[in-house]
């Protein structure tokens, strides 16, 4: 399908291939594990945070390309951003996930709206927003997430739609 | 619709027109994004044929009443065609007797039925369930939750590195605390055909009742449960071509005699007050409320129309397709099989080397072709080869030989875009 050939563009697979940011922080001020039980993929993510600024992040784990992908671009986009900058992006990423975000208006996700076209496949919403699920899991002190919570907003869109 | 009728003159294995059968599917017809269907999912669901289809139409528009009940024309009408179905099934598994076979909402609720009506009460505190390392969760958690309630302990048996069962640790696992087993015939996550017989046999010397879980075997070979001589079989509809929400559970009559009901309600019962309950006969006991009677009596049409085939044309064509799709992915560099037994049903699982398995599935999706991604519900068996998941083609009697090679342009295209 068409939706397939947008979504593995060139920066997808690049990020898949050399994933930035990759690895664990030794002195992590936070982290989280994120998981995704339908599939098994599992990724850790580490931060410095100071003065509410995150100074470093990365992440690790096994998972698809997509989920790859979006953790790596997604480490790139929030190191040196303010954690309230950091929550705007997942917020933002979520929605764009989700199909409700409107790329026209006003947004800060830049290059990440190359997962524009996850929102066609709902199967896989799931890997793209993992990293980002993992993330705000780790700014708001939570040990883990995953993608079949009971607060999982993408579960919660997804059985909206059905 | 009378499929291959002509051909069933013939005693070949190969002499049926398999485009002719092809054609009884109208799904088949399908476009995805233009490009046509390439159904390689049938070990999760298979489709249905006109005959099935317009099997259900006939009920739904002209036969469909409650049965077991009134006294009127169409109640009467649908507890016939539903009794007949049953006697159908009876004679797909070569069973005794009709009332051997109850129909359930499919094989994981024909595996529940036997832990409640069977483990429940027979399995006690400290008595030991064997299980493989093949089984599906459907026959792995059902098992755990009794052997919580009861203490008792689930042992496992091992496979080898092709997929296969070991049967010499199997033999070893049974002891005085030994009670029961449950045993897949067909590995859904490798193909893998288990020597079910010879372990049957060897559980009966030991006095353990085997239940098996005959989902993925049931469309591909010839199932005589008096020959198996098994005690329990499971299997479901619309892996056979038929509708979903029905399958049959098979249990030998003194087995299901001495088991307690699983759901109590309407039919299942002889008479009811508020002091005493008793129970039906078999197989009513195990059918409380109202079955998927449309759907049971489409389960009888399909097993019809796969008999006037044949299960055993249909094995051996598969066969033909399996050795074909075997050869042409052994070709591609990267590309390993996962599950090489020596006998095997036609699923193909394999791994490619660097790509998750869920991109290989959306980029196969783009051609068309639908496989399945992911640990199909068989966890313990992506343990036992250290791998978090699989892609699976799985083949049906209406596949093609161009369908093997579609998906094996499919698979290097997902190479060259991973590269």
């Amino acid at each position: 399908m068409m939706y397939t050939n947008s979504l593995y563009q060139e920066v997808i697979l690049d990020h898949n291939r050399k994933p930035r940011n990759y690895g664990k922080l030794d002195h992590a001020s936070h982290q989280a594990v994120g998981h995704n039980p339908l599939c098994g993929d599992h990724l850790d993510i580490t931060l410095q945070i100071e003065n509410d600024q995150i100074n470093n992040i990365a992440f690790q784990g096994e998972s698809c390309a997509i989920c790859k992908a979006s953790a790596s671009m997604m480490t790139t986009a929030v190191k040196g951003k303010s954690r309230l900058d950091a929550e705007t992006l997942i917020h933002e990423f979520r929605e764009l996930a989700t199909g409700k975000l409107d790329i026209n208006q006003s947004h800060h996700l830049g290059r990440l709206t190359v997962f524009s076209g996850i929102r066609d496949l709902p199967t896989r919403v799931k890997c793209a927003v993992l990293p980002w699920h993992t993330l705000h899991a780790a700014l708001n002190a939570i040990a883990s997430a995953s993608t079949e919570a009971n607060d999982d907003p993408v579960q919660t869109v997804i059985s909206g739609n059905s | 619709m009378k499929p291959a009728n002509a051909s069933l003159k013939s005693e070949s294995l190969f002499d049926i027109d398999w485009e002719k059968i092809r054609a009884d599917f109208p799904i088949l017809n399908l476009k995805i994004d233009e490009k046509p269907l390439i159904y390689l999912d049938n070990a999760a669901s298979s489709q249905m044929p006109q005959s099935v289809i317009d099997r259900l139409v006939r009920y739904q528009t002209a036969q469909h009443a409650n049965i077991n009940r009134a006294v009127h024309y169409l109640s009467e009408i649908a507890t016939m065609e539903y009794q007949r179905a049953r006697c159908t099934l009876q004679q797909f598994i070569n069973a005794r007797e009709d009332r051997e076979v109850i129909f359930t909402s499919g094989t994981t609720d024909s595996i529940n039925l036997v832990m409640h009506g069977y483990g429940r009460k027979f399995i006690k505190s400290g008595d030991e369930i064997i299980l493989t390392t093949l089984e599906h969760h459907s026959n792995i958690v059902p098992w755990q939750m009794l052997a919580e309630e009861k203490g008792a302990k689930i042992r496992v048996v091992p496979i080898n590195d092709k997929g296969e069962l070991q049967i010499d640790a199997y033999e070893k696992l049974f002891n005085e605390r030994t009670k029961f087993v449950g045993l897949i015939h067909v590995s859904n996550a490798l193909g893998t055909i288990n020597p079910v017989k010879k372990m049957i046999d060897f559980a009966h010397q030991h006095g353990v009742p085997v239940l098996i879980d005959g989902a993925q075997a049931a469309p591909h070979m010839p199932i005589d449960v008096q020959v198996l001589d098994c005690d329990f079989y499971a299997f479901s509809a619309h892996k056979l071509c038929g509708p979903t929400g029905v399958g049959i559970l098979y249990g030998k009559t003194d087995l299901l005699e001495a088991m307690q009901p699983f759901k109590g309600g309407g039919d299942m019962i002889a008479s009811v007050t508020f002091e005493k309950t008793v129970y039906n006969t078999i197989p009513h006991k195990f059918e409380a409320g109202t079955p998927p009677i449309a759907a049971a009596i489409g389960f009888g049409a399909a097993i019809d129309y796969l008999t006037a085939i044949g299960i055993e044309r249909i094995a051996a064509y598969e066969s033909t397709l399996l050795d074909y799709a075997t050869d042409c992915l052994n070709e591609i560099p990267g590309v390993k099989i996962i599950g090489t037994a020596a006998n095997k049903a036609a699923v193909l699982s394999f791994v490619i080397d660097g790509i998750h398995p869920h991109d290989i599935g959306t980029i196969l999706n783009q051609d068309g072709i639908a496989v399945r991604t992911g640990h199909h519900c068989a966890q313990p068996v992506m343990h036992r080869f250290n791998i978090p998941a699989t892609s699976r083609a799985s083949f049906a009697f209406y596949n093609r030989k161009s369908e093997v090679d579609a998906l094996v342009a499919g698979i290097k295209t997902v190479q060259k875009i991973f590269l």
